[in-house]
């Protein structure tokens, strides 16, 4: 156990090495440099301000320091920003985009676990097929698409009832989060959904729910102890993807509801090129999902116990 | 079954048959394993319908921009963001003379009012001055100014008492405006005093115009005079919010959405096809580096490696922006199906038939290409379809966040994302895009589906 989760942490620091160092060679490689600016820069002055920025050294010992700046946990300064660090910027922001996803996260995963239930208990009858079919659309249509047709039927729907039931967009309070969390996790729900619902079809006709059957259970005790528990465990592994999709989801649900995530900071600072910001928060996503991935292994094999970590 | 009857059977009941050449066999036709999925995918309604939706797309892409030709660049300044089906009338009117604020005679001064007609040309206000006003803000709003004095767009200040006439020309449309004057004090604050009014305008084209867009065959053209209507240029799904016809974009953007969706997936697919098989032929420590490698670029978070992508091949002037993404897409997308595939030669070269061939004297090549690729053909072509609507959503994601195509290049994501600033006014500039989007991934995924049903080697023979 000690040893598998040494080995997985070694890869997942390999792993995000590996992202910092493409993202800085990456960026370096953009065409332009920070200092190109509209206004003419004299070459002294130039000069002079490379030597500031240590943009004058040669490319390996640049890396070498954002490298040794990164493991210090100082990402630098936004350059459109001039007056925040891009630290700030990711602890300012991040809570709201965690926020937010952990609702979505919610939605989806019970969500998911509860129609996928239903409709395999329900096969080929009437709810299955109402479901299934939503859960093909939900699959089928983009979150950005979702964003805005919900923000438009809110719209509509705050007109029609002459109050403001929810609101349209912004961030705060619990009712801001509500729609755009349910449309960040609609598209996961729907993923889950199906795959619950095949492993939960898979279950309903295994021997020991037979047997648990003719032992007289009663059927709410079978379904929550012996069927649930363990068509769940399918979508438990998918879970690391599945927490990927949403971050990555947030970036335009975020910038659709106008919320002040990381997501949609992200979004604009790589509109804007705002270099530092981007390589900040790429290594940043990119360890974070790393390590979500690997705490999502580490859960299976706590919650299944005939998954040996090895 | 008449076994209990009790008549006695006679001798001349037991004749010898003719012994026949042809005997009645009960064997269903040999079919082989593409007719077998064939025949089962043509029992599948949802596969079936997909795959005519996949191939009404094609003919939308291919052959839609032979059959309605407009450039899907040109503008049409007269109509901007207009939903299809809008009224297409206008009114001839002469050229436009600039109006010097003066008072026809035979109208009276008379607070906020409209002198003569109010077009698309120009709107020409006038008013009394208000007593005791230091100066006056107009603005203009496209909806009614309520009680919370929602003025809208302030077109212009006045000092003073100097002016009381006003000719708005700043990008008029068809449609009723509300200009509303408001008082402003030493210190060019809003006043407590406005006054409000509510204009229609009527859209009008000049002579000039009409023939400048060939709006009327010349014959027609010839007896023109201002007064008349005519009807301007018809855009089936209307315009977008810089009057380009919808239509026309949209076809535009379903090649760049299915280029990049069709393509992308065959590259990567096919690469992991080579990658996996290479792996799981050769086997062994060759197998285990190189499986490791893919398992490395598992790991990477593919979205943001797209953006960062994007960024750093940068899109110039004059590029579109597709190829980076192709590239980028093959890049991170193979591994997927390097696993697949490797599994699969793994698992086949167990296979006793695999053994039987090589006993018989089959090379490598042969066992390769006769037994190996064929057999995960299924699993491949599924793999496929399914990478087809991830593609379609990559894209369009990119370009929604405006990492994708550049302009004026159209794709169905950066579709959308011009359409989202106008979505409360203008929903089609969304939904079409949005609705293409959503029917192509529906389309591809149902067919995989059906696919995977119709390929499953288990399945076979099981009607």
């Amino acid at each position: 156990m000690a040893a598998y989760l040494f080995k997985r942490l070694l890869q997942g620091v390999i792993t995000v090495w590996f992202i910092a160092t493409a993202t800085f060679f990456a960026m370096h490689n953009v065409p332009g440099d920070p200092l190109s600016d509209q206004r003419a820069v004299s070459p002294a002055i130039r000069a002079n301000l490379e030597a500031r920025y240590g943009l004058d050294r040669p490319v390996h010992e640049q890396y070498l320091i954002y490298m040794g700046n990164m493991l210090k946990g100082d990402f630098g300064i936004s350059f459109t920003q001039q007056n925040r660090e891009v630290n700030d910027i990711i602890r300012e922001h991040f809570p709201v985009s965690a926020t937010l996803g952990i609702l979505a996260i919610t939605f989806a995963a019970l969500g998911g676990i509860l129609w996928g239930a239903l409709t395999a208990l329900y096969r080929n009858r009437l709810p299955d097929t109402v479901i299934m079919l939503l859960v093909i659309l939900g699959i089928s249509v983009p979150s950005f698409v979702f964003a805005a047709l919900g923000q438009l039927a809110l719209v509509n729907l705050n007109a029609f009832t002459g109050v403001s039931l929810l609101p349209v967009a912004g961030w705060g309070s619990i009712s801001h989060m509500l729609l755009p969390a349910l449309v960040l996790g609609l598209g996961t729900m729907a993923y889950l959904t199906r795959l619950m619902r095949s492993s939960m079809l898979e279950i309903i006709n295994s021997d020991y729910v037979r047997t648990a059957r003719a032992k007289g259970l009663p059927p709410a005790r079978i379904f929550a102890r012996h069927q649930l528990r363990n068509a769940i465990l399918p979508v438990i592994t998918v879970l690391g993807p599945a927490i990927a999709a949403i971050t990555t989801g947030g970036f335009v649900v975020e910038l659709v509801f106008a919320i002040p995530g990381l997501g949609r900071y992200f979004v604009q600072a790589v509109q804007q090129l705002d270099y530092t910001v981007i390589m900040g928060t790429t290594v940043f996503y990119g360890a974070f999902l790393v390590f979500m991935v690997i705490l999502v292994d580490l859960l299976y094999s706590w919650i299944d116990p005939r998954v040996r970590l090895q | 079954m008449t076994q209990s009857s009790a008549t006695p059977v006679s001798q001349d009941e037991f004749a010898p048959l003719q012994r026949q050449q042809q005997q009645h066999r009960l064997v269903r036709p040999s079919r082989t394993y593409w007719q077998d999925a064939w025949l089962r995918l043509k029992t599948n309604t949802r596969a079936l319908v997909s795959l005519y939706l996949v191939m009404a797309l094609a003919f939308f892409t291919l052959v839609g921009p032979l059959l309605w030709t407009v450039d899907p660049n040109s503008q049409d300044v007269d109509q901007i963001s207009q939903p299809p089906g809008a009224d297409r009338r206008a009114m001839v009117v002469p050229a436009f003379t600039a109006w010097e604020g003066a008072l026809p005679a035979d109208s009276a001064a008379d607070g906020l009012q409209v002198l003569g007609p109010a077009t698309t040309q120009s709107v020409r206000l006038h008013w009394e001055v208000m007593p005791g006003a230091a100066a006056y803000r107009l603005y203009r709003t496209l909806f009614p100014v309520g009680e919370e004095r929602a003025f809208g767009l302030p077109l212009i200040d006045f000092p003073g008492e100097q002016q009381t006439w006003y000719e708005d020309r700043l990008d008029l449309r068809a449609r009723t405006y509300y200009y509303s004057l408001v008082e402003l004090d030493e210190n060019n604050q809003p006043g407590e005093r406005f006054q409000t009014l509510a204009v229609p305008v009527q859209r009008v084209v000049t002579r000039n115009e009409v023939a400048e867009r060939n709006l009327l065959a010349a014959a027609e053209f010839e007896t023109l005079q201002a007064g008349d209507e005519v009807l301007l240029t018809w855009h089936p799904l209307g315009t977008d919010y810089l009057g380009r016809d919808m239509l026309a974009r949209l076809m535009a953007g379903a090649r760049v959405s299915l280029f990049i969706g069709v393509v992308a997936p065959a590259l990567f697919v096919l690469f992991g096809v080579l990658y996996g098989s290479m792996a799981g032929f050769v086997g062994g420590r060759a197998d285990q580096v190189l499986m490791r490698f893919a398992d490395f670029v598992v790991a990477l978070p593919f979205l943001l490696f797209m953006i960062l992508f994007q960024v750093v091949f940068g899109i110039g002037p004059g590029e579109s922006g597709i190829v980076p993404m192709l590239i980028a897409l093959v890049v991170l997308s193979w591994p997927a199906t390097a696993r697949l595939v490797r599994g699969q030669i793994m698992q086949i070269r167990q296979e006793a038939y695999i053994s039987a061939a090589r006993l018989l004297g089959g090379s490598r090549i042969y066992l390769i290409l006769r037994h190996m690729i064929p057999n995960t053909m299924g699993v491949i072509l599924v793999t496929l379809t399914f990478a087809v609507p991830s593609a379609i959503f990559t894209e369009a994601f990119l370009s929604f966040i405006g990492m994708g195509v550049a302009p004026p290049a159209a794709s169905w994501g950066s579709m959308c994302n011009e359409g989202l600033k106008t979505m409360l006014t203008h929903p089609h500039e969304l939904i079409f895009p949005a609705l293409l989007i959503s029917i192509t991934v529906l389309a591809f995924n149902l067919l995989g589906d059906g696919l995977r049903d119709a390929l499953d080697a288990r399945m076979r023979n099981s009607e």
